[in-house]
Parts: structure tokens; sequence; C-alpha cells
């Protein structure tokens, strides 16, 4: 007994005092790197640690993370480690709440994957590092000609506070073994629906998904899509989105749970298809519902198609916040999620499945075959089956679209 | 020393709390000098009043976490009153005691998995009838919040049937039955009318949390709740994260209005025990015997049952979704079965559970300890007025969570310490210092005085009684609420995530990241990964004084508490 009491006490004071010593990281001020110099970005990258802050809800995806952060350690010396968000906005609000403590250096992020709202969200208020992006040595592979997006994010210049990650499209998806045909325009949607009430909804805006779907509907039906191109306070917003509310409101009644319930995001929406609840679902990326054939989430009967007056596309970025502790090491990570290396293996469905942001006309001769040799997957579509790519509105009419949403819709009871 | 321990306690339990509804309130009013607020204003009230169904919202909250609560504790009285002392009664405890170490989102999940329209229950119903489609309504996210109420008394009916088997010793409740019994009494009015009075005294905070906790629930909501619109909490949850900064304002006065939802709903939850008692203490003197009870039984019996058995058979459904291949609707089981994710996610879990443990473990023996010395110093000072102040401890279970987060990490931010093991662990304090206290006060204090007496006659000091009797004597209680704080540290998301900025990726940070790629197969086995090591600790606690005292029957007797 006395001996199991000593135990008892020595394990104690060993956890009090495990606890007591602080494995703080003091807060230190990470001089901005040269990025024209890129050996001192290297130099001063070496030994870093990158807090990268990216969606965690995909285990493929983390995996494509764990190895491109494998990558940079052996190549650079540079450790990275991913912080898993269920949402990109807790970043943001992070940056935000340090700013209002007074933490200009040595901040907790150092990286996020971000585009569109957030972005203009960081850069409106000052909370990015840079330029940057378009010194690094990888930028030159980027199409910037062919794929514009990859300088203005949901058309807000990048002015290199970003650097391109990946390509995204809005593509639908249906079950073959279900459905013969589809509705590929807004218009044909709602006859559709109105012939299968129930059989089709969107996540919930302001849900990232639920809001591009409104989007979506909005290019299509708007008179003049250019208006869509500038901030929507700069004109008749009232005017521009009438035709989104007519819509929607002969919608709203057809659709699943009759608009009464929603599912969450993407990922649930594809849940409902998978189970048999609606017939027809939507993706930013085809490459993903190959991947979800792959992991049993969808039949292997699933695939997909564009609307036929094209769907809205856009760019996946990286930055680095004003405050970020390792600025050399996200700088260095960045560029290499830029090389020709980690963006095939990221447009792999094997790994990934993601479209890449590089113009296969400047890459090497045998970095263009790997590219067109690569197996995209049963669902994915080819570039040439995606139709036109129809540009992002500017992320003010994304809020006012969400707002007027929840007011009209948001309350049913 | 051991008397400013009390003192130390409560400063660890309140100061957090404080300082993090500062930084909400002042925020509610406009003030937050990095945004531009200097100046006190109303604009953010004003902009909270005007959100589209801020009322119903409010309403959700409100009145399902008061049925949700009214509900859970009927039924454990109920439960308690119709088969204590029986045989269904033990066998029930025990079916309920490991429940407590599954977490409140993987119960939800299971839950969810179980009644949804293309859940299990609706695939047997489809075996017959022959539907290929789930049927389109809203059994969970339903209008009324129904799925919600089911999901928290499911939950919570194992915790308060638990603090009432705590308190049952103290109440002298056999020898009670006995002589309502023997007076005519059925079971069910022999207790409620001799036994309920002294024991709901003891249950009244656990309760009081219960109703907290149910008022200001996020993640049962998330996954249960309707969202048209969702429960405020949640809301306030969504608000906080917008990227449009303004928003912060109103997110920090809707989270004031989150606690006064709380406060109204202990108001009137306390109104309604006045009335129960006037209204009581009538009935338990009219001389009514009620003695035909047997369907009230029966039904009492049947509704702790399903209660544990959804929660049991939900994590059996969790158990198939991890290692389902593509599973279809109407299919009972899925097509195929693999076991590559758990293959891949077993080499990724060893440290998350190192992380969780590197936290849990000094947060745990932290607060046992700082409980035992609070305990310990009221014996020896025999002090009832501190007593009383240690009321205090609980106020980290009546605040909302969501009311003071956000406000803490802006605090700890200030004063340099986040995300330090330091700072997540006082975090974590903050919650399972008072459900340790809330676990061992009550055993603590109902030790027999005589033993301690006993060994101060023979000369021993009053350290020496505390190590060599007090402790021994306790050793079950002690492990118990041991394991009690394990599975709350366990549990934490928001202070782990937003005082440790990420840092600390624990089993519960990581099984909420992946369960927003809406994947079942993840969402089982993190929700199974997650209940290992509270589960790990309720069975440790059960094992250690069994193999203690394998030699000492009377030991045994004692630890049962």
């Amino acid at each position: 007994m006395r001996s199991k009491m000593r135990t008892f006490v020595s394990a104690l004071a060993l956890a009090v005092g495990l606890a007591t010593t602080t494995l703080s990281t003091p807060a230190f001020a990470d001089p901005a790197p040269d990025v024209g110099n890129w050996q001192s970005v290297l130099d001063q990258a070496r030994g870093q640690t990158v807090y990268w802050h990216a969606w965690g809800g995909e285990p493929r995806i983390n995996d494509y993370i764990a190895w491109a952060g494998e990558q940079v350690r052996e190549r650079y010396g540079v450790e990275v480690v991913q912080v898993k968000l269920t949402d990109t906005a807790d970043a943001v609000t992070r940056v935000l709440s340090e700013k209002t403590a007074g933490v200009d250096d040595g901040g907790a992020v150092d990286m996020i994957w971000i585009n569109g709202e957030n972005f203009a969200a960081m850069k409106r208020n000052d909370l990015l590092f840079g330029p940057w992006a378009e010194q690094t040595p990888n930028f030159a592979y980027v199409d910037v000609e062919g794929k514009p997006t990859v300088i203005n994010d949901f058309t807000v210049p990048t002015d290199g506070l970003e650097a391109p990650w990946g390509m995204a499209q809005v593509s639908f998806y249906y079950d073959t073994a279900k459905l013969d045909t589809v509705p590929k325009s807004a218009q044909k949607l709602l006859e559709w629906l109105v012939k299968h009430p129930g059989r089709f909804t969107y996540p919930q805006p302001p849900n990232y998904m639920g809001s591009t779907f409104l989007k979506q509907i909005l290019t299509e039906l708007v008179k003049d899509p250019k208006v869509l191109q500038q901030p929507a306070d700069e004109t008749d917003a009232e005017a521009t989105l009438a035709p989104l509310w007519g819509y929607l409101e002969d919608l709203q009644p057809l659709l699943w749970r009759d608009g009464q319930a929603y599912p969450q995001n993407g990922a649930s929406m594809r849940t409902l298809l998978a189970d048999n609840e609606v017939d027809i679902a939507f993706s930013f990326s085809s490459g993903e519902v190959s991947s979800a054939i792959e992991a049993f989430e969808l039949p292997d009967t699933v695939r997909s198609y564009v609307f036929e007056n094209g769907t809205l596309g856009n760019t996946n970025f990286v930055a680095i916040p004003y405050n970020a502790s390792a600025k050399a090491g996200a700088v260095v990570l960045a560029d290499f999620l830029m090389s020709p290396e980690a963006q095939l293996r990221k447009q792999d469905p094997k790994y990934w499945g993601a479209d890449t942001v590089l113009a296969m006309d400047k890459l090497p001769k045998d970095m263009q075959d790997a590219f067109a040799n690569l197996d995209l997957g049963i669902a994915s579509l080819a570039p040439s089956e995606r139709g036109t790519v129809l540009p992002e509105p500017h992320p003010s009419w994304m809020s006012l679209v969400e707002t007027e949403w929840q007011k009209r819709y948001g309350v049913v009871q | 020393m051991l008397r400013f321990i009390p003192i130390l306690t409560i400063v660890l339990m309140i100061g957090p709390v404080s300082a993090g509804l500062i930084g909400t309130i002042l925020p509610a009013f406009g003030i937050l000098p990095a945004l531009g607020g200097t100046t006190p204003s109303l604009e953010p009230w004003l902009a909270l009043v005007a959100q589209p169904g801020l009322g119903a919202s409010i309403r959700l909250s409100l009145v399902n976490g008061l049925i949700a609560t009214f509900v859970s504790v009927a039924i454990v009285m109920l439960f308690c009153a119709a088969w204590q002392g029986t045989r269904t009664f033990h066998t029930l405890q025990r079916i309920l005691s490991p429940i407590l170490s599954v977490p409140h989102a993987t119960a939800a999940f299971g839950l969810a998995f179980l009644i949804a329209p293309s859940g299990w229950f609706v695939r047997v119903v489809a075996q017959f009838t022959g539907w290929d489609r789930p049927p389109d309504v809203a059994i969970i996210h339903d209008p009324w919040g129904i799925a919600l109420i089911a999901g928290l008394v499911a939950k919570e009916i194992p915790f308060l049937f638990l603090m009432t088997l705590s308190a049952l010793p103290q109440a002298d409740t056999d020898r009670t039955a006995q002589v309502t019994a023997s007076l005519g009494y059925g079971r069910i009015a022999g207790w409620f009318k001799a036994t309920l009075p002294r024991i709901y005294p003891q249950i009244r905070l656990p309760v009081l949390a219960v109703l907290a906790y149910s008022t200001s629930v996020v993640d049962v909501a998330i996954i249960l709740a309707p969202t048209t619109p969702a429960p405020l909490a949640v809301r306030i949850l969504g608000w906080l994260s917008d990227p449009d900064l303004a928003l912060r304002f109103m997110a920090s006065s809707a989270a004031v209005l989150q606690l006064l939802i709380v406060i109204a709903a202990m108001a009137t939850w306390i109104a309604g025990e006045r009335l129960v008692a006037i209204i009581g203490a009538q009935w338990a003197v009219d001389g009514n015997r009620l003695k035909r009870d047997g369907a009230v039984r029966g039904v009492s019996a049947v509704m702790a049952l399903v209660a544990a058995g959804t929660v049991v058979l939900g994590l059996v459904v969790l158990l198939v979704w991890s290692v389902a291949g593509f599973w279809a609707f109407p299919d009972l089981l899925p097509r195929g079965f693999s076991l590559r994710l758990w293959a891949r996610e077993l080499d990724a879990i060893g440290n998350s559970l190192t992380t969780t443990l590197l936290i849990g473990i000094p947060a745990v023996v932290i607060a046992v300890t700082l409980v035992l010395s609070c305990l310990e110093n009221e014996v020896r000072t025999g002090k009832q007025a501190g007593r009383r102040a240690m009321f205090l401890i609980y106020l980290p279970l009546l605040v909302p969570q969501i009311s003071f987060m956000f406000g803490l990490q802006v605090f700890f931010s200030l004063v340099g310490l986040e995300r330090t093991l330091v700072s997540v662990v006082l975090g974590h304090l903050v919650f399972v210092a008072p459900y340790v206290f809330l676990s061992l006060s009550e055993p603590f204090r109902a030790l027999d005085p005589r033993y301690g007496q006993t060994a101060l006659c023979l000369g021993a000091s009053p350290a020496r009684v505390f190590w060599r009797v007090r402790l021994p004597l306790l050793t079950r209680a002690v492990l118990t609420a041991a394991a009690v704080g394990l599975a709350v540290t366990v549990g934490q998301y928001l202070p782990t995530l937003l005082i440790g900025a990420g840092r600390f990726a624990t089993v519960t940070t990581e099984a909420v990241a992946l369960a927003s790629g809406g994947d079942r197969r993840m969402i089982g086995i993190y929700g199974l990964f997650q209940m290992v090591l509270p589960f790990a600790g309720f069975a440790l606690a059960l094992m250690i004084p069994a193999v203690l005292f394998r030699h000492r029957r009377g030991m045994g007797a004692q630890n049962k508490g």
C-alpha cells in the first residue's frame, strides 16, 4: 500500500511538472523574405515550421498536403504542419483576432488555402503579406494567358498576394443507372424539377457550394453578365438580381424537403445522391466525383456533365498572413506547390484529381507527356468536355445574394 | 497551504470565464478598438434584432433545451423510483455507465444514421414496402427540433442516472423503500413521496448543467437540429466565422443574448421546481397509495432501455459504416466491406491520441488534486461557508461556452499565453474541474467520518489520515471522477482549437475536421476513436480497485460507492 501511494504521488508530481513546463513558442518578428533573391529565401526558410491552415475534411487532400510537406522538408529543410479546419473562415478569423490583440508578429497562421470572399476580406483589411507570388521560380509555368482567374480571384486582382494552386469548375453529376437524360441549363433544371419534385437541392447558403449554385443561376439568367464583374453597389443591384429571385420563386417549393431543410455542404449533398434522396448534385471538381466513387461514397455508375451555356470556374490559392511566423518557409512551400511535379500529382485522381494551374506549352516535353498520359478517372470530365468557363461575379454579389436569400428563404417556420 | 486551494480553484474557474465574458460583452456594445469600435453603441443589438428568424432561433434554444432537460430528468427519476434495488436496475446501470464515454457528437451521428429517412430503421421498413427511395420527410433537421431533443435526451439520461446513483446512498433509500412499502405505498409513489425530496437537491446542479448545455449546444444541433433557422448557438458560430468583419459585433451581442437565454431557462426551471414543490407537498401527504403502478413501471423501463439501446445501436451502425464499401438505399448492409480506411487511420491516430493525453492527463491530475484538496480542507476545518462558495466552481458549466470562448482566446493572445500547452491545459481545466467536483464531492462528503476520527484517536496526523484512510477508501470514487474528467477533456473542441491555435491536434479536432468531409466511413471511425480514451478510463476506474482490493472484501463494499 505504501509503495502504491508513493507511486501515485510521484506520478502526480510528474504530471504537474509536465503541465507547468511551458512549451511556449516565443513570439518573434519574422523578417520579410526578399523574394527577388531566391537563394536568400531558401536560406531563411531552412529550419522554419510552416503552420498551414487548410480545410481538413478530405483524407486524400490531407495525404497530398502531408506528401508536399515531406518533399519540402527533404529538399529545403522546411517543416510543414497542416492545421485541419472545418472552414477556411476560421483561419481568417484567427488572423483578425490576432490583429485585435496586437499580435503583429509571430502569428499562428503561416499559410491559408483560400479564395474568393475570404481573400477579398483579407486583402481589404491589409491582413496579407506580399506581393511575393509572381516572383517565385515556378510561377513562370502558370497559365496566366489561358486561365485569367489565376491572377483575378473572383474579379479581385491577386496582386501577387496569393499563389494559384488549383483550378475548379462547377460540374453536375448524376447516376446513369437512374437517369437517362439530364437538364443542362437553369431553365431546363426548373422544368425537370416540375416533373420530378423533391429530387434536387443545394447546400444552404452561406455555405460556399450553395452560394455558388445561386451565382451560377444568376450568371445564366442575368441580361448582361458584365454587370456582375463590378462591385454590386456601383450598379442597379436590385434589377440585376430580379431574375434570380423570380427563378427561385418557382424553384424553392420543388426542392427536396420542399425547401424546408438543406444539406449542410457539398459533401452532405453527395451523401443525399448516394442514398437516392436526390437525382442530381454538383461539385467544384469532377475529379472529386471520381475519387468519391473510388472511396465507395458513390456508385460507379455516376457521371459528370456541365450546363450547355457554361458553368462557373475559378482558381484556389495559397496566401500568407501579414503576421505569419514563417513567411520564407511558406513562400518556399507555395513555390513547390506550383511545381510541375507537385501539380502533376495533384491532378492524378489516385492522389487527388484537381486541375492544374499550369500551361502545358510552358512545360518541358516529358512533363507535358506525363500530364497527357494521366488517367483522369471515370467520372471526370476531360478539358474538351467542360464547355465554357464562366467568370465568378465580384465577391460583393455573393454577400448580397447570401443576405437576401437568408431573408427570403432562410426562415420557413 | 491547503487553506488557499479552494480560493485558487475558484479563481482558476472564474478567472477565464470572466475574462472571456468581458471580451464578449465589450464588442456587444460596440467596443473593439482594433476594428475601429471605440464608442459604446447599441448598433450590434439593432443588427441582431434585424436578423430574420431570430425569434424562432431563440425559441428553439430555449424551449428545446427545457423540454430535453425535463424529459431526461423525468425518465431518470421515474426509472429510479420504479426499479431501484432490483436486478433490472443493476443491469441498466451496467449498460448506461459505458455510454457516458460516448461523445455527444458520436451519439448524435449514430442517432442520425438510425432515424434519418435513409437510416437503418427506414431501410428495415423498406424491405417490406419495397421503397427504392427514402421518403421525402424531415425526420432529422425537423422544424420542431424533435430529433435534437431525442439526441440530447439519449445522451443526458446516462449522465443524470449516474449522478443520481452517487446521491442514492446518502438518502438511505433501501430502508425508506421498506417503510413506504410496509405502509402500503406503491413503489413509484413511495419513492416520489419519501425519497425524491431528499435526492433532488443533490442532483440539482447536474440538472442545471444539463439545462445550460442543452440550451446552448452546437455540435449535436448541427447534426440534428433544424436549419431554417438554426438554434441561436449554431448561428452565432456561423456569424463568428464569417469573413465579414463587421459581423463580429453582432455575433458578440448574440453571444450575450445566448447567456441571457440560459439564465431565462434556469429561471423557468427554478420556477417550475417551486411549483412542483408546492403541489408535491400536498400530494405527498394526501395518503393516496397508488399501488397499481405496474404499467408505469413497465413504461419507465422501456423508455430507459430505448434511450440506452438507441445509443448502443447507433454505435453499431457507426461501426458498420466504418467498414462499408458502397452502401445503397435500401440495402440493410453494405455490398462490400473494407478495412482500408481503418488501416490508414490507425497509422495516423497515434499522434493525436498522444496529444490528447498530453493535454488530458495534466488537466485531470490538476483537477483531481484541486478538488481533493478543497474537500479535504472542508473536512479539516469543518467549514460550511466554504462549501457554499464552492458552488462558484460550477460557473463554467452554466455559462455557455460560445459566450466566453472567443473572448478568452483574445485574452490569452493579449497575455502571450496563446498556443502553449499551459494555456490549453488551463482552458480544459475550466471544464474538467467542475465535473470532477460534481462526481467526487458527494462520495467524499458521504464517507463515514468515524473512520478518520478513529485514526486520529490512534495518533495519526491529519495528513496521514488522508493518505492512509480516506484516500484508499475513496479509491474508486477518485478514479471514477478522473475518468469523467478524462472524458470531458477528450471531448473539448472549441477550447483546443481556439486556445491552442491549431498546434494541438487531438482526436476530437481531427474528428471534427474530417467529419466536415461528410464521408460516413470517416465519421464512424473517428466517432469510435473518440470513445477509446474515455472508455479505457472508465474501464480502469472499475478494474484498479478490483485488483487493489482483491483480498479485502470490506474495501470492495466501501468502494462500491
